[in-house]
């Protein structure tokens, strides 16, 4: 994590100094450094879990597989943002360090059970994102979703932090850990708090990670913003935000009992809103922010199957899941920024038609990802959905598992929308723009990676671990022999 | 010593005028006051419950429950005052595109 920031300050003095040069100096060294990054994470990979820095930080399997994840992600995003933002003729550098730095309170979210490193660690994740995505500043579009997320987001960590005032005021600290003690010491008015608190907690991460019915920012937001910037919101933010909420819940285990329907309500809700909105869209942009939505009620019933039943299944599928989102998403945005041509840019579904002549490969890859959010065989979307409805069959949530499959065979129509436009041809030039080497990189990278985690599903799933030490497919046995 | 829920109430007060506020109000500017009342009693919030924290105060420095309501105080009005700059910073870009900033005409991004 702290190589991530150095980058953002290396990338930054690179700017400084070649400021008169092009963007490929930063964009070599936020590369470069993303891979250092990675490296050391995966150097950490199997070191004890512990709390570190005065129990402000805590190292485990769960907190280093985000961060690998976010690396991931940021990579991909920074690999294709060059010649997207070259088109549409906003070439700041300034992107670049900003996507490093959000980056890094993403990962700051996701390794720590202290409820001040959260917050702290959400709001860097913010205030840069607010930013990025109103970079594209001659733009009425990328404005307009700028004020909407700065305000709704603030707005939203209000929330979040009255929320964390009140845990304080029952625990007498910052810790999630001391909820536990807090809830059992049958202190009445203490009790009373941190319930109110902890419900302000839910609302305010479930804003961020765009759980219905905190949701209505999220296709706004998406649609207006740069696509490179819409990418890296979709994985990194969504990521971050679902880490940030499995520690919260975590912490909250003792509690389980009052939150769990409440939460599969939302769940429910979550995953029929966004698929059944997404239905009657236009825009691509806008049908892939309900389709995250509908992704982020997936992972909220991974999250909630994990935790009705901490012992027999782990959080494994989740964080595959991620994977495979972050994947899939990044690769989908990557085919979307390619309809920005010489300053414009239009986004309706129909602005893809003749996407197949003007470049095969990227309309071959466009249905890879469209068949993985989909969930279609051997690809990542369908393994993660599949390992999230066995595992809410076996912590006995039947309804969250039937609304999953009936919301996967909704989905169907408006990814197959989008897989078609790209194969209709009319008789005008086609508007997409060529693809450029980081483009295809990018979206071969994530193809690749889609079809490859979807077939080697058991070694990515053991490599990811999780705190029972075993596959999710181990422990789908094991909950069926106690059976 | 005043009871600790008066600062509560007082807190959940400007809280709640805050969260109408947002909800009501239609200039950005204002609006965004309106966030800074929330997180203003969010940190009257913090700082009561730190005062009145259970645990006896030691001779000569304070113990872990009271510092860390207070740090968090300091760490929410530095997160303010950057949101402040992002946020203004936005609304500047909006005013130069457009001349006006009212939420109501911000209406392209629909469907």
């Amino acid at each position: 994590m702290v190589a991530v920031i150095l980058t953002g300050l290396l990338a930054l003095t690179a700017d400084l100094i070649w400021y008169k040069k092009s963007t490929s100096s930063v964009r070599a060294i936020s590369l470069i450094g993303l891979l250092v990054s990675g490296a050391l994470v995966i150097q950490q990979w199997y070191r004890p879990d512990e709390d570190v820095l005065a129990r402000m930080v805590t190292v485990d399997r769960f907190g280093l597989a985000i961060q690998f994840i976010l690396i991931v992600s940021c990579f991909l995003c920074l690999l294709f943002s060059d010649g997207y933002l070259k088109e549409k003729r906003i070439a700041f550098r300034e992107f670049y360090p900003l996507a490093l730095w959000s980056t890094a309170g993403g990962m700051l979210m996701a390794t720590s059970k202290n409820l001040l490193v959260i917050f702290l660690g959400l709001e860097v994740l913010s205030i840069a994102l607010y930013v990025m995505a109103g970079m594209s500043r001659s733009e009425h579009k990328s404005e307009e979703s700028a004020l909407k997320y700065f305000l709704l987001g603030s707005f939203a960590s209000g929330f979040l932090l009255y929320g964390i005032a009140f845990v304080y005021g029952a625990t007498g600290g910052l810790n999630l850990d001391e909820i536990a003690s807090a809830w059992s010491a049958n202190n009445l008015a203490a009790k009373n708090m941190l319930l109110f608190g902890l419900g302000l907690l839910l609302v305010g991460l479930g804003f961020k990670s765009a759980f219905v019915p905190f949701h209505q920012w999220t296709p706004d937001v998406y649609q207006g913003a740069p696509t490179n910037v819409t990418a890296f919101m979709a994985a990194v933010s969504k990521i971050a935000a679902i880490a940030a909420l499995y520690r919260v819940l975590h912490g909250m285990l003792p509690l389980r009992d009052l939150w769990i329907p409440a939460l599969t309500v939302i769940a429910i809700l979550t995953m029929t809103v966004g698929n059944l909105v997404a239905l009657t869209q236009k825009d691509v942009k806008r049908i892939l922010g309900y389709s995250s939505i509908a992704h982020a009620g997936y992972l909220l019933v991974g999250l909630l199957a994990h935790f009705s039943n901490p012992g027999q299944i782990g959080v494994t599928t989740v964080l595959y899941y991620l994977l495979a989102y972050s994947l899939m998403t990044i690769g989908t945005l990557a085919i979307v920024s390619m309809v920005a041509k010489e300053g414009r840019e239009e986004t309706t579904v129909a602005s893809f038609n003749g996407l197949w002549k003007q470049s095969p490969l990227a309309a071959g890859v466009l249905i890879i990802f469209m068949a993985s959010m989909i969930g279609i065989p051997i690809t990542a979307g369908f393994v993660g959905k599949f390992q999230i409805f066995v595992d809410s069959i076996n912590a006995n949530l039947g309804l969250l598992a039937i609304a999953l499959a009936i919301n996967s065979v909704i989905s169907i129509a408006y990814y197959l929308g989008i897989a078609k436009a790209a194969f209709v041809s009319d008789e005008e030039t086609p508007r997409v723009a060529k693809m450029n080497t980081g483009l295809s990189t990018t979206v071969a990278i994530c193809a690749a990676g889609v079809l490859l985690i979807g077939v080697l599903f058991a070694p990515i799933s053991q490599w990811l671990g999780n705190d029972l030490n075993e596959t999710p497919v181990m422990a789908m046995n094991a909950g069926q022999a106690t059976k | 010593m005043i009871p600790l829920y008066w600062y509560l109430g007082l807190g959940l007060l400007m809280f709640t005028v805050g969260a109408v506020g947002v909800v009501v109000r239609r200039n950005p500017i204002v609006i965004f006051m309106c966030i800074e009342l929330m997180l203003n009693a969010v940190n009257l919030t913090f700082l009561a419950f730190a005062r009145y924290q259970p645990t006896p105060l030691p001779i000569g420095g304070l113990p872990d429950s009271w510092m860390s309501g207070q740090m968090m105080v300091i760490f929410v009005m530095a997160v303010a005052a950057a949101e402040v700059a992002v946020g203004l910073g936005i609304i500047m870009a909006i005013f130069r595109l457009r001349d006006n900033v009212d939420i109501d005409e911000m209406n392209l991004l629909k469907g």
